[in-house]
């Protein structure tokens, strides 16, 4: 049984009423898209800003009702909206480490919502659990009486996988989770994530827009683009044999030591706009292998070779 | 833009009638006979019955007000029973009183207010910024109405400067420097408070915004620094005092009851206070109504200047 | 608590707000209990007298009544009526606001529709309204002014809630488990309340002056019971005969309203977290210059040449140290990165190059700029206005706080060029948009009308460049110019910069915290940590070769794409604060190879040719002999 399973879910935002005539039509912010995470994997979700990766996340964890689909996690389905139904087996963990921490509570505070909430835990119950999990993540029990503007990011963005560690859950959903670190930090708080995932059997979803940081701790990728999947595959695979020309692009827009500086597209290059959407594959209009095809029709997601999919009616070679 | 003007002058219809519903509701609240209460306890009851019916009182609550709200709109807003004449009549006369005294004073708090800020501002800490900070802290601590009682005494009494009060000396000419006259004392009385306001919110809207980014852009780029202040800075500061100018106007207008009670100005406050003391109802009603409205206007002025000013405001 | 008082009294017209309202309030408290005429007793014999008659310390009013136990009792009125209008305000008010802040959708419509209908009315409108349909009376202007009051609260409140309900910590509850009416009261209240206490704070005083002024026009208190404002009232008929039952309470109110505001204006200060910081303070035109040393009188290296530069931040007691004596220079066409983390002080050194570091509390305390031979930090305010953007130019991070948002991206680039050169508008014009093809932007006619707000964020920074190439400076200061931009942007970005540079022989200094980037662009690169250089030398030899153990171990612990899964190394510990520096090397603490001499004393940069290394135990084998010199040194 996959650890999540997500069906034709797909976010629509509606758009503000003008005083008069109709509604225009709502923003697409994730067109349905279906996707299954195993069991103590690493999905890897890419995309640059506008790509609906944020919105999927909060859908994911019940933050965002969708606007239609289904999400199944080990087998229960979870369609209504409810952050506590969720939190059981979800958990999130924020870009910016401070602010996903209240100002005015403590970091005990903060830790015992979850076990208090979540599993009726008494006092005695909660302090050691919260003993065992600032052990596990490396933090001194001593912290527990302070504020969090008292914390560096790292340290903070510590607390915030141990909060959301509280919760006992079967994923852990992180949304840039190292991007408002600094480089060395980064790798502290990455190589502390990847033990927790061996040791408490987590699942990850771990979205980012850096594609060297994602491809390091992940199994699987999903690139997102204007949100739609345009490609899923092996993490190791898909940016070296990428089969979405998109993919490509953003593989060979990483600045990489020892690759020539070269602009890997000449057009002017805008995204599409989402309140005018172009018919058609989103990227065309980008693509250097675009014909008339993808200006019509919506490429569906399409098996390429082993273990990769993409959607794209004109797939790379190789 | 034209279109921007025609959709704020459409959003503001609601606004309106939700003014009319207030101060309807309000007096609704009068307790007892409303009729009782303008014409007081010893009223026949004959008379108490006429007026009733004279006011629709007879009538259910919503009706009422659909009444009272279409007598309005042909502009029949009733007539005064302390003055024996349309209400209209009046509010129009007095009016003009109003807007001469609240005009002056707004321009002047405006024009007063902002130079005082952004000069405030751009001298941090120096000396004219503590003068300015130490009189405005004053002018915004005394009571309007006790500094137009002590100009009196100073200006007109002591020196004689100016005359003592009303808007027209009993017999003369009504020539426009009479008017300046009669208008300095409380022109500037009621443009006190008001400037103290704009100009600290100017200071620290000025502060705010020399530390932003684009204006580190300007000062890389060679701009000089007078420009840096009054150009780049003071037109982006104005996004956040504009809208406190709508807002002062307000109190503008608010405090001119105070002043036109001190210096005997001949306005819709004096008017209304009058009017309250009277029980004279109708005439309340109507100049609160009246004069709403006018506020209302003057906001949608302001929302406009603040849409010409800033381009990220969706027109 | 502590901390809070500690800075409010730190404030010392707040202090004398404080006391004197204290002093005030004491005086009402005990009032009943001093030996004082009966407030109301009237002696129409004894009418007016005079201030210092026997018996009347402040003199009579009209009907003969004491002044000064009048002034006490009526000052009690009036403070006691202010608070609890302000008390009413607030707690309703906020409950408004918080409860359509939090919950928004229709709730939230309906009640800021009200809000916005009551504002719509000028507050004495409402006020009179509500006296004339409840009568006059003390009790009923108190409901005036605390109802014309809400809205302001509601209005206030509702916009810090709309902020709060969007962040994080509250999503982080939600999953948590936390209900609405839980999250409401543990996370939402708690974070307005500063909020509340300073609206209340700044309205309180304003609300005692309206409620005087209702009784001043005779709509408050009734005779005889009188407050402050009815009592100016009933002194106005005799304000020429005697003047002095006006002043009486009209000083009072003044005394009352002042020290109030002064009181409030402190408290705001104390509680907002910006002032807190001492940060609402003017940047000057220039960074303050105060060398404590001598002008360095090296020879001059390069174009741009900064020699032993110090920067630091001075902020209350404490010296923020961001850049402790950085040496650079820049050949004309060479491209030259600094990289380094955040705090490294890369970007205060690059700011402090044409004096643009935020002064206060910037201060460059040592050190050399030279540009062409001259010391910029030397220089007076116009020569250094001059070289701004004609000869050393920049392009900032985040292009959308960078531009002017008022200004059309065509006057922005004009304005440019002409505070520089006398040349017509339309010379200008043309200026601009060959500018804006230059970088690549499609339509530059129909651009150079956009606002900021209508350009994505690459054409935005195409734009930066674009202004900081007006003037074809020398030399081109970019700090991180592509670390807000997507990838897919930033390469193109990256590549069109480094085609300008060989087209127009700029130098560019390129400031960034990723050696991706620092490798496909610079000549050179130099490695900050804790605002000193700890590496310098030819790109691809720090990269390949990298002496210092910071470089090697920040190479190390940054994934590059291609690689794979793994295990990334990553440097324990954190950088060190700026104001707490250790001695010696600053990365000692953190270094696997650190010996104790490295921690004794100030560690020189060994320098040999391009390459340089502030090391004692590099990780290849550089300058063997001096280096041997120094470890005995510090042993």
């Amino acid at each position: 049984m996959p650890a999540l399973q997500v069906s034709e879910l797909s976010k629509t935002f509606d758009r503000a009423r003008p005083l008069f005539g109709k509604a225009p039509p709502g923003v697409r912010a994730v067109r349905p898209m279906s996707f299954v995470v195993e069991e103590g994997e690493t999905l890897g979700i890419v995309g640059e800003s506008g790509c609906g990766k944020s919105t999927l996340a909060r859908m994911l964890v019940g933050l965002l009702s969708p606007t239609t689909g289904h999400i199944e996690i080990e087998g229960k389905a979870l369609d209504n909206a409810d952050p506590a139904a969720f939190g059981r087996l979800i958990q999130y963990v924020f870009q910016d480490p401070i602010s996903s921490l209240n100002p005015r509570r403590t970091i005990r505070a903060i830790m015992e919502t979850p076990l208090k909430l979540l599993y009726g835990m008494d006092r005695k119950q909660r302090e050691t659990r919260i003993a065992e999990i600032f052990d596990s993540v490396n933090l001194r029990e001593e912290f527990l009486d302070r504020y969090p503007h008292e914390f560096s990011g790292g340290q903070a963005q510590r607390i915030g996988i141990a909060r959301a560690l509280a919760a006992e859950p079967r994923i852990i959903v992180l949304d840039e989770p190292v991007s408002a670190l600094d480089v060395s930090v980064q790798a502290q708080v990455l190589n502390l994530l990847a033990r927790l995932r061996s040791e408490f059997n987590l699942t990850y979803l771990f979205i980012s827009h850096d594609l060297a940081v994602v491809e390091a701790v992940s199994d699987r990728v999903v690139v997102l683009y204007f949100g739609s999947v345009v490609e899923i595959g092996r993490a190791e695979r898909i940016f070296n044999s990428p089969k979405h020309p998109y993919t490509r692009l953003l593989a060979e827009s990483a600045p990489v030591v020892g690759r020539p500086l070269t602009e890997p597209e000449q057009k002017g290059t805008e995204l599409p706009d989402p309140l005018d959407p172009p018919p058609g594959c989103p990227f065309a209009g980008r693509c250097p292998k675009a014909t008339e095809i993808c200006r019509e029709q919506d490429p569906p997601l399409e098996r390429m070779g082993e273990d990769q999919f993409a959607a794209c009616h004109h797939p790379l070679e190789g | 833009m034209g279109s921007y003007i025609l959709k704020r002058l459409v959003s503001a219809i609601p606004v309106l009638l939700g003014i009319t519903i207030i101060v309807f509701l309000i007096m609704a609240m009068i307790p007892g006979d409303p009729a009782t209460a303008i014409l007081g306890a010893y009223a026949t009851p004959e008379n108490v019955e006429r007026v009733n019916r004279s006011l629709g009182l007879d009538e259910p609550m919503v009706q009422r007000y659909f009444i009272w709200l279409g007598n309005m709109l042909t502009g029949d807003f009733g007539r005064s029973y302390s003055l024996n004449r349309p209400v209209l009549d009046e509010i129009l006369e007095r009016f003009n009183a109003t807007l001469i005294l609240a005009g002056t004073s707004f321009v002047l708090c405006a024009v007063l207010g902002i130079l005082a800020g952004v000069v405030s501002a751009s001298r941090q800490y120096g000396f004219a910024d503590k003068a300015i900070t130490f009189t405005v802290l004053i002018g915004i601590s005394i009571p309007s109405f006790f500094l137009g009682m002590m100009m009196i005494l100073l200006f007109a009494v002591n020196l004689q400067w100016l005359p003592v009060s009303g808007m027209w000396p009993i017999y003369g000419d009504r020539t426009l420097w009479v008017l300046i006259e009669h208008l300095t004392m409380p022109a500037l009385a009621l443009a006190a408070v008001a400037t103290g306001v704009v100009a600290r919110l100017s200071r620290s809207a000025m502060l705010e915004v020399l530390r932003q980014d684009y204006i580190r852009t300007a000062r890389a780029k060679g701009v000089p620094e007078r420009r840096v202040i009054y150009g780049h800075a003071l037109k982006a500061a104005m996004v956040s005092i504009i809208p406190v100018l709508g807002i002062q106007a307000g109190f503008v207008l608010s405090g001119a009851v105070y002043i036109e009670i001190v210096f005997q100005w001949p306005g819709v406050g004096r008017m209304l206070v009058n009017a309250i003391l009277q029980r004279d109802i109708l005439l309340v009603q109507g100049g609160v109504v009246f004069v709403a409205a006018c506020y209302v206007l003057f906001n949608i002025a302001v929302d406009v200047a603040q849409s010409l000013l800033d381009p990220r405001i969706k027109t | 608590m502590r901390q809070f008082l500690k800075l409010l009294f730190r404030n010392r017209l707040a202090g004398l707000g404080a006391i004197v309202l204290g002093a005030i309030v004491l005086l009402v408290l005990v009032t009943p209990l001093l030996p004082l005429p009966d407030p109301n007793a009237t002696a129409t014999g004894d009418r007016f007298l005079r201030p210092f008659s026997a018996g009347h310390l402040l003199g009579t009013d009209h009907l003969g009544r004491d002044l000064l136990a009048r002034l006490l009792y009526g000052t009690r009125l009036s403070l006691a009526v202010g608070l609890a209008a302000a008390l009413i305000a607030a707690t309703i008010g906020s409950a408004i606001g918080i409860l359509a802040g939090y919950f928004g959708g229709r709730l939230d419509n309906v009640v800021m529709r009200g809000v916005d209908m009551l504002m719509a009315f000028p507050y004495i409108l409402l006020a009179l309204a509500i006296v004339a349909a409840l009568g006059p009376g003390l009790l009923n202007a108190l409901i005036a002014v605390a109802a014309v009051n809400i809205p302001f609260f509601a209005r206030n409140i509702r916009g810090v809630t709309v902020g709060l309900a969007g962040r994080e910590f509250v999503d982080a509850a939600k999953l948590a488990g936390m209900g609405s009416g839980r999250i409401v009261m543990v996370e939402i209240l708690p974070n307005v309340l500063p909020t509340i206490v300073i609206a209340m704070s700044t309205t309180v005083g304003w609300m005692i002056l309206e409620t005087a002024g209702l009784s001043f026009l005779g709509l408050g208190s009734q005779p005889p019971q009188a407050d402050l404002g009815s009592m100016l009232g009933e002194a106005r008929a005799a304000l020429i005969s005697a003047p002095h039952t006006s002043v009486v309470p009209g000083v009072m109110i003044f005394l009352i309203v002042m020290s109030v505001n002064l009181l409030g204006d402190g408290i705001r200060d104390a509680l907002d977290p910006r002032l807190k910081s001492g940060a609402l303070s003017r940047p000057r035109a220039t960074t303050a210059v105060d060398r404590k040393g001598p002008v360095p009188e090296t020879p001059q290296q390069g174009l741009l040449d900064l020699q032993e530069l110090q920067t630091q931040f001075h902020v209350g007691e404490r010296i923020y140290r961001a850049v402790g004596g950085v040496s650079l220079h820049v050949k004309p066409g060479e491209c030259l990165g600094i990289i380094g983390e955040s705090g490294s002080g890369k970007s205060v050194t690059a700011l402090s190059v044409m004096g643009l570091v935020a002064s206060p509390p910037g201060v460059v305390t040592g050190g050399a700029v030279k540009y062409d031979g001259e010391d910029l930090l030397s220089a007076d305010y116009k020569s250094l206005r001059r070289k701004r953007g004609e000869n050393v130019a920049y392009i900032f991070q985040d292009p959308l706080a960078t531009l002017h948002p008022l200004y059309r991206v065509g006057d922005q680039l004009a304005e440019a060029i002409r505070v520089h050169h006398r040349v017509s508008d339309a010379e200008a014009k043309r200026r601009g948009l060959e500018l804006l093809r230059s970088v690549r932007i499609p339509n530059p006619e129909s651009r150079m009308r956009n606002y900021p707000h209508e350009m994505s964020g690459g054409m935005r920074q195409r734009v930066g460049i674009a202004m900081a190439l007006a003037n074809d400076p020398d030399v081109i200061i970019a700090d991180e110019p592509t670390t807000a931009l997507d990838v897919t942007v930033q390469a193109q970005i990256l590549s069109m910069l480094d085609d300008l540079r060989r087209e127009r022989g700029l130098a560019i200094v390129f400031i960034t915290h990723d050696f991706g980037v620092v490798a496909q662009l610079c000549d050179r690169v130099a490695v900050m940590y804790a605002g000193r250089i700890v590496e310098e030398g030819m790109t691809r030899e720090v990269l390949e070769h990298p002496l210092h153990p910071y470089t090697s171990r920040l190479i190390a612990c940054v994934p590059e794409l291609g690689g794979g899964r793994r295990k990334l190394e990553a440097i324990p510990g954190l950088p060190p604060p700026v104001d707490k520096l250790p001695p010696g090397c600053a990365f000692a603490p953190r270094c696997p190879k650190a010996q104790p001499e490295c921690q004794k004393g100030e560690i020189a940069l060994f320098t040999k040719e391009e390459r340089a290394v502030r090391c004692l135990y590099p990780e290849e084998t550089f300058l063997e002999e001096e280096m041997a010199d120094a470890r005995l040194a510090g042993e």
